[in-house]
């Protein structure tokens, strides 16, 4: 999925000279066609963070687009206040990829996992967070990025290759893509996580409970109309987030049942990170077995909070 | 000690104007900026107040958004706006408010008052002059306690790195920072040497002195390699002498009708 939201720059760059790529101290290569084709625009500025935002902040003032990659952790914890002061408070077009979200970087343990970020950048008026599935949803969405006029923090976590998204779909930011219906229950999903959904969803059916999945792929500005359409008919929601339970996609949607809905507050169950830095390294995969973010978990959560 | 012109004492009556209307504001670190903010709009900056948007413009940036006084004052006196905006100073719906903010005041082109933030933008900016090819310049008005901020430091790193010589930064060296005297908190010298190891052209200059600032400015920028600072070295409070060099006054409440008129006094 990086490497595609990568790619994108590069195919965007070409066709847009707005477009300006800015780096902190990334891998050897990356986007090398971008430096090679169009140095004048691709930036590799050291670690750097905090001014890296703020630079980027001042190209945008200028009418250029600029799209900041490094870690996920550094552009959430480290430059927190000139993500606030520069680009939300300023409302600049500016796009951040951040990469390697949630339990992505397992073996280098906690300094490197960013698991609050959602909640970090939900707090910010102004910005906008999107989270795709796949490498294909990626990929329509970089192309809405273009004229998107306030500041995105685009959350890219590896999700293997599968492909679950489908290009009949489409890609609009902020609504949220209903990826299968169902009666019984309703599985509200975001980034990686809605292919663990689907997984589960299969394996109910076959115990006959009919669930659906939306996958979330703008956290903020949430899809309210396709909530309030949606939670009245089931009888369960569950969410789904490779994230802290605070402030992030459950808290969204619980956030927005109490203004809007409260009388449906209670379906609501949130699957998410527990409340603890990571205690173990490993794999992506056994981090969210250990932080319980299975899919037998997932099932189990859906059936309590069906009675079934 | 350099004595204050009429305009001088004219651009702070304006700080009186605005700290009047509610007892307060950063006067102290307002008024060790006047001058510099006086020469720069008077003749270096290449502006249009009635087009402040204008994409010729220069740019200028107040990182030392505390310093927004001296801004406000030099701003209307320019005619962005009516100085009867002072009257509003901090008001719930004036233009005006405590630090400067983009969109909010004409003439302002960033909104800062958190602390290192200025110096990156300008850094975006001067580069997009650049990737434009255009000639317009970028300037930065630094504080001497803002430069604690490592994020001055990355920045100054990256405007060397890509030879911005658009970019000229100030630093109001008045030697007092909110708690005390700047070599005390976090003695940062010797701060010329920290610049041109961090491959700036520096300068040094009475920053109250109107004829050699102005001096100075005909020559910039000087080097087509380097991005260039000039330390000016201000004296905080300047103009009122029970403000000089006093900490109490870098953000002063609770002022009284007669701290007013002695304000007035010394601007006579």
């Amino acid at each position: 999925m990086r490497k595609k939201a990568l790619d994108s720059v590069y195919t965007l760059a070409k066709n847009d000279e707005r477009v300006i790529f800015i780096g902190s101290d990334l891998g050897p290569g990356v986007l090398e066609n971008m430096k090679n084709e169009m140095p004048e625009r691709f930036f590799m500025e050291g670690v750097s963070e905090q001014h890296i935002v703020g630079m980027a902040a001042g190209l945008a003032m200028e009418g250029f687009i600029p799209y900041v990659n490094t870690i996920a952790t550094f552009l959430s914890r480290r430059c927190f206040e000139q993500v606030a002061m520069d680009l939300c408070l300023q409302d600049l077009p500016v796009r951040l990829i951040s990469n390697g979200a949630g339990g992505v970087y397992a073996p280098l343990g906690p300094t490197h996992l960013a698991v609050e970020d959602i909640a970090i950048m939900r707090a910010l008026p102004n910005m906008t967070i999107v989270c795709p599935c796949d490498a294909d949803e990626m990929n329509r969405f970089m192309l809405k990025t273009l004229d998107w006029p306030h500041p995105i923090y685009i959350r890219l976590a590896k999700g293997g290759d599968k492909i679950i998204s489908n290009e009949s779909a489409g890609f609009e930011i902020g609504k949220s893509i209903l990826m299968k219906n169902g009666k019984d229950g309703l599985f509200i999903t975001t980034g990686v996580m809605t292919q663990l959904a689907l997984q589960a969803v299969e394996k109910l059916e076959h115990e006959g409970i009919n669930c659906g999945v939306l996958h979330m792929h703008t956290i903020k500005p949430i899809d309210e109309n396709s909530l309030f359409n949606l939670i009245p008919n089931v009888k369960a929601v569950v969410t789904i987030e490779e994230h802290t339970r605070i402030g992030g996609l459950g808290t969204a949607i619980l956030e927005f049942c109490s203004d809007s809905i409260p009388e449906h507050t209670h379906k609501i169950f949130r699957i998410g990170i527990p409340d603890k830095f990571a205690e173990e390294y490993g794999s992506q995969n056994s981090l969210l077995e250990h932080w319980g973010i299975t899919v037998h978990n997932i099932i189990s959560s859906m059936k309590n909070k069906l009675n079934k | 000690m350099t004595k204050l012109d009429e305009r001088s004492k004219d651009l702070r009556k304006n700080v009186i104007k605005m700290v009047e209307v509610d007892k307060r504001g950063h006067i102290g670190p307002a008024l060790s900026l006047i001058e510099i903010m006086r020469v720069l709009f008077d003749s270096f900056l290449t502006f249009d107040a009635s087009n402040p948007k204008w994409e010729k413009r220069d740019r200028f940036i107040l990182s030392k958004g505390h310093g927004c006084l001296a801004l406000y004052s030099i701003l209307a006196d320019k005619n962005y706006f009516s100085k009867n905006e002072f009257n509003n100073f901090c008001k719930p719906t004036s233009i005006l408010g405590g630090h400067p903010e983009r969109d909010k005041t004409p003439g302002v082109e960033a909104s800062t008052g958190a602390l290192g933030h200025g110096l990156p933008m300008a850094v975006g900016i001067a580069l997009a002059a650049k990737i434009k090819k255009e000639t317009n310049r970028v300037v930065v008005v630094m504080g001497d306690g803002e430069i604690n901020e490592g994020s001055v430091w990355e920045a100054a790193m990256s405007a060397s790195k890509h030879k911005l010589s658009n970019l000229i930064a100030f630093i109001d060296h008045n030697k007092l920072q909110s708690y005390g005297k700047t070599t005390e908190v976090l003695d940062m010298s010797p701060l010329p040497e920290k610049w041109q190891s961090f491959g700036f052209n520096v300068h040094e200059i009475d920053g109250h002195n109107i004829e050699a600032l102005e001096e100075l400015l005909k020559t910039l920028p000087v080097n087509i390699e380097k991005p260039t600072v000039v330390i000016c070295h201000t004296i905080k409070g300047k103009g009122f002498p029970f403000a000089e060099g006093n900490p109490n006054w870098h953000h002063k409440s609770g002022l009284k009708e007669e701290d007013i008129l002695e304000m007035y006094k010394c601007l006579e």
